[in-house]
């Protein structure tokens, strides 16, 4: 059975709960044991990691270490803190002075011994397509989705979740395997412009409604993403994006392990369709799915 | 007893404004041995060389030591006065007192006398036990090999077959021509490539001195220059000399599943096949791997059209062993394979293609007849991006080098777009021009003033298929602004690489290679055609990239260097090499590993009656006396001539002691 340490970070207990409530039911499903870190504590995206590179560093050190401790690797739905572990790590890792001040200030050795791995990774490479497969009760046909993969879980390339920077196809080959079609496109790893979302929303309307507009014209029925920063531009801001560009967009966006939980039999509350801001029932409906 | 004569130089001032030379000079007529010792303002002039001629007469002097430059300066001046003077050339030792003292301690004369004195007193001591060496002589095989039918080799054999030597030209692929042939116009002049090389081509199969073997490889090379001995697999043509060039069988083929390397891929490449209309020799070859009779045992379509009967199954590969005197190596190069620029589309993006396959759209003998149309879908071209540095001057994909020829190429190819199609836009995307050349910057600016073509600096950050068009994505660095362009067609300026097996094939002659796998010259700049391996030449981008008129020059200047060699009845060698005691060679092979130069060989050889051992033996004239095998052999078996390890340990000896009666 695969265990492996789960660090679901703030934005699943909040805005994405339904990342995290499907991440749980896919998992138990699939009889992955997530062990979620009984102390986790922020994973230091943005405001630790542009003051201060011991606290960038030191902070996610603490779930690195508990979870090297139980011998289990790491893993995190949420790209944003996937990318703050992972970098944390290559940076302790090269910087033998940053190792010392970062086991000084977490009052524990660090050994690098843990392996960090975006969830994509854990249940599309490490559990294995073939393996979904083989659990799938509803195929998903007639589904045209177009997979949105964010900048970071793909960049830096040594951070890349092992897969092609600049035309990644994890989710592509997941779709395919449960009998959806991914869409060919190449905004997969364009901005979606979170780091602007709150000081300069205009700029974080503009790429978003790029990614949307490219999806809805390269023929995809619905976005599907694996960061609750990216769901949130495409999703929550989607209708005002619509206005602006004078294009109806109306393009639901789902989390992989949503469309996955579809293929695997569950309805639209177990996954908390609902929580979405473009509904994606009237679609799914439409396909015969729910 | 030795009887040693000393002569201190005073180099104008050079020496003597820094080094109390007189002192010197006493100080050596102290020393055991030293017949006389003697100052003079310039040893190297012809007075000065009489005074030691002189000397050696009055005083019977047989050997000398000369404190002066270093001897990469005048040792040869000094062995040349001592044949003059009847003695050995090899009983002069040179104390550099000017490089290694008075140009470097000009501010503590004092010492820097001191300093002249002991390394004066260090080459009395080793000159006292230097031995009468001989020069040596071997005998040279006066046919050259050249490998690689490329420019460079076609080159480099005209040259050599012109000075009237035998010269063997092999070429793996089944025609000369090379990379040359792929190309349509050359820069900065825009003359037809084809039309430029093929007479060249022509004069290689016309001459007598040269035995051209296509469709051939080298595969073991042994032995040294003046006497390498190589094994060349002639593979089998499956076609055979009655073959007239016909090209019937080439028409009639009906098996066109491979694609043409030769054309990009682009078009479809037959069975039987001939590289390209004006291929030498003319005659075509089967693959194969790809032709049907040799898959199933049907069809056979080429045997009976064959007007000659020429077509024919049971050849076999063939292995010949021939000697040489002397290689030139001409394998060139390969670009760089662009499917690892995801931000280009990884190589599955159709209409993003490499600046050979332009070469080949564009070229009337090429797959399309020199209509530029898009791979995807025929269809002519309007907006063309251009973009360089395509695996050059890029880190992160290793490839920090510029490959030279790509702004040049670049330019030349948006020129000859409108020329063809005036209605076509292009845009070159670079980092900057390199235009480095006779007549190249005045080019690139013709391409940008009268082609129109517009120059963007910047990087291009992606490109999408939108619909059936390329949407670019890129920087314009200079108004800082964002580009996107429309494009029909992406060009991307390949770099260039060595070939693909580069390395395994520097190891037949134990060349050495750079990090890219590019061969190493000599010497950057004073041997920049020779290699580290005497007798074998580079020529061409198999050595680094390069354009055209420089892979001339450099295989002309690789002839001019095999003709050298050939020019001599028998070839010097200098005696100044390391030799095996065989007595106590253990045979433990470390000197055959570690020697840089494989100038030693591993042999069971009788070394007492009845004692059949595995011993060591230098390779007297592949030898360069670099010492290495003396320092690496654990049982003191090697020593290398005029370096002994005795003249050397008595030099640091007398380096340790303090100077006496001055």
């Amino acid at each position: 059975m695969l265990k492996v340490a789960y660090f679901p970070g703030c934005s699943l207990s909040s805005t994405a709960k339904e990342y995290d409530i499907s991440t749980r039911l896919v998992c138990e499903d699939l009889e992955i044991d997530l062990v979620e870190i009984p102390d986790w504590i922020c994973c230091g995206a943005t405001t630790a990691h542009i003051t201060s590179e011991l606290t960038a560093a030191a902070l996610p050190a603490k779930s690195l270490v508990w979870a090297e401790k139980q011998g289990l690797n790491i893993t995190s739905p949420c790209s944003a803190c996937f990318s703050r572990l992972k970098m944390a790590h290559l940076h302790i890792e090269k910087d033998p002075k940053l190792k010392k001040e970062v086991e000084e200030v977490i009052g524990e050795k660090y050994n690098g011994k843990t392996e960090v791995m975006h969830l994509t990774r854990i249940l599309i490479e490490q559990y294995g397509i073939e393996n979904i497969k083989a659990k799938i009760k509803k195929e998903l046909k007639g589904l045209k989705i177009a997979c949105y993969y964010g900048c970071l879980m793909t960049r830096p390339a040594e951070v890349c979740v092992n897969d092609r920077v600049e035309n990644p196809m994890l989710m592509d080959n997941l779709v395919k395997a449960l009998g959806a079609e991914p869409v060919k496109w190449y905004y997969k790893t364009e901005c979606c412009g979170a780091g602007f979302s709150l000081t300069k929303t205009e700029i974080a309307r503009k790429l978003s409604g790029d990614i949307l507009k490219e999806a809805k014209d390269c023929g995809a029925d619905l976005v599907m993403v694996a960061c609750p920063l990216c769901h949130s531009n495409l999703d929550a801001r989607q209708p005002e994006i619509a206005k602006l560009i004078k294009t109806e967009l109306n393009i639901p966006v789902l989390y992989f392990t949503q469309v996955l939980g579809l293929a695997l039999g569950y309805n639209s509350m177990d996954l908390m369709l609902n929580k979405h801001f473009i509904n994606p029932k009237p679609l799914l409906k439409a396909k015969g799915i729910l | 007893m030795a009887r040693i004569g000393v002569f201190v130089c005073h180099c104008g001032t050079n020496i003597s404004g820094v080094v109390d030379v007189s002192r010197v000079a006493k100080y050596a007529e102290s020393l055991p041995g030293v017949k006389v010792a003697v100052d003079y303002k310039f040893m190297c002039s012809d007075p000065g060389q009489n005074t030691i001629i002189d000397a050696i007469k009055t005083h019977n002097l047989d050997r000398i030591v000369v404190s002066a430059c270093s001897p990469r300066m005048h040792e040869l001046t000094f062995r040349n006065t001592l044949e003059r003077a009847g003695l050995n050339p090899y009983m002069v030792e040179m104390a550099n007192i000017r490089e290694h003292v008075s140009w470097v301690h000009s501010d503590n004369k004092e010492l820097a006398t001191e300093k002249a004195m002991k390394l004066m007193e260090m080459s009395v001591s080793k000159v006292r036990r230097s031995e009468v060496l001989t020069k040596m002589f071997a005998p040279i095989e006066k046919r050259a090999l050249v490998i690689g039918g490329g420019i460079a080799g076609i080159q480099a054999a005209l040259d050599i077959a012109a000075a009237g030597y035998k010269v063997v030209l092999v070429e793996k692929e089944s025609s000369i021509g090379g990379r040359m042939a792929q190309l349509d116009k050359t820069f900065p002049t825009l003359d037809c490539s084809a039309c430029i090389l093929t007479p060249k081509m022509v004069a290689v199969s016309q001459d007598k001195n040269i035995t051209l073997l296509t469709y051939a490889e080298v595969t073991e090379v042994s032995g040294f220059i003046g006497q390498f001995e190589v094994k060349i697999k002639k593979k089998a043509k499956s076609v055979n000399s009655k073959c007239i060039g016909c090209g019937v069988c080439v028409t009639k083929c009906p098996n066109k599943k491979s694609l043409s390397d030769f054309d990009g891929r682009l078009g479809p490449r037959k069975a039987i096949y001939t590289l390209f209309p004006q291929a030498v020799p003319n005659v075509p070859v089967i693959d194969r791997e790809t032709c049907t009779f040799f898959l199933t045992g049907k069809c056979k379509i080429c045997e009976k059209v064959c007007p000659t009967s020429a077509v024919d199954y049971t050849q076999q590969d063939e292995l010949i062993t021939e000697k040489f005197g002397a290689v030139v190596v001409a394998t060139g190069f390969d670009i760089y394979d662009h499917s690892s620029y995801g931000e280009y589309g990884y190589g599955e993006i159709k209409d993003v293609i490499s600046s050979l396959q332009f070469e080949r759209l564009i070229s009337s003998s090429g797959p399309t007849e020199g209509h530029v149309v898009r791979p995807s879908d025929q269809k002519e071209v309007k907006n063309v991006v251009f973009i360089q540095c395509v695996g050059s001057r890029d880190e992160s994909k290793k490839r920090p080098y510029c490959s030279r020829v790509c702004c040049m190429y670049t330019a030349k190819q948006a020129m000859l777009l409108k020329d063809h199609y005036p209605e076509t836009q292009s845009y070159v995307f670079y980092i900057d021009i390199r235009a480095a050349g006779k007549n190249y910057e005045e080019f690139v600016q013709r391409a940008q003033n009268d082609y129109g073509v517009v120059y963007l600096r910047g990087r291009v950050s992606k490109i999408y298929e939108r619909g059936n068009k390329l949407l670019v994505k890129g920087a314009d660095t200079l108004s800082g602004a964002q580009v996107e362009i429309e494009a029909d067609l992406v060009v991307l300026a390949n770099g260039l690489e060595p070939r693909k097996g580069a390395k395994e094939f520097s190891q037949l002659f134990h060349m050495s290679s750079d990090q890219y796998g590019f061969y190493n010259e000599l010497h950057p700049k004073l041997a920049p055609v020779e290699t580290a391996i005497s007798g074998v030449f580079v020529a061409g981008c198999c050595q680094s990239p390069k354009d055209i008129p420089d892979t001339v020059a450099m295989a002309s200047a690789t002839a001019a260097k095999v003709c050298a060699i050939f020019a001599k009845e028998k070839m010097e060698v200098e005696p100044l090499i390391a030799g095996v005691n065989q007595l106590t060679c253990s045979g433990c092979e470390t000197c055959y590993n570690v020697c840089p130069y494989s100038a030693i060989e591993m042999k069971d050889k009788e070394v007492k009656r009845g004692e059949v051992r595995h011993v060591a033996e230098v390779l007297e004239s592949v030898c360069k006396g670099c010492g290495v095998c003396v320092g690496a052999c654990y049982s003191k078996a090697v020593d290398l001539k005029g370096f002994s390890e005795r003249q050397i340990l008595s030099q640091v000896e007398t380096a340790t002691m303090p100077i006496t009666n001055s």
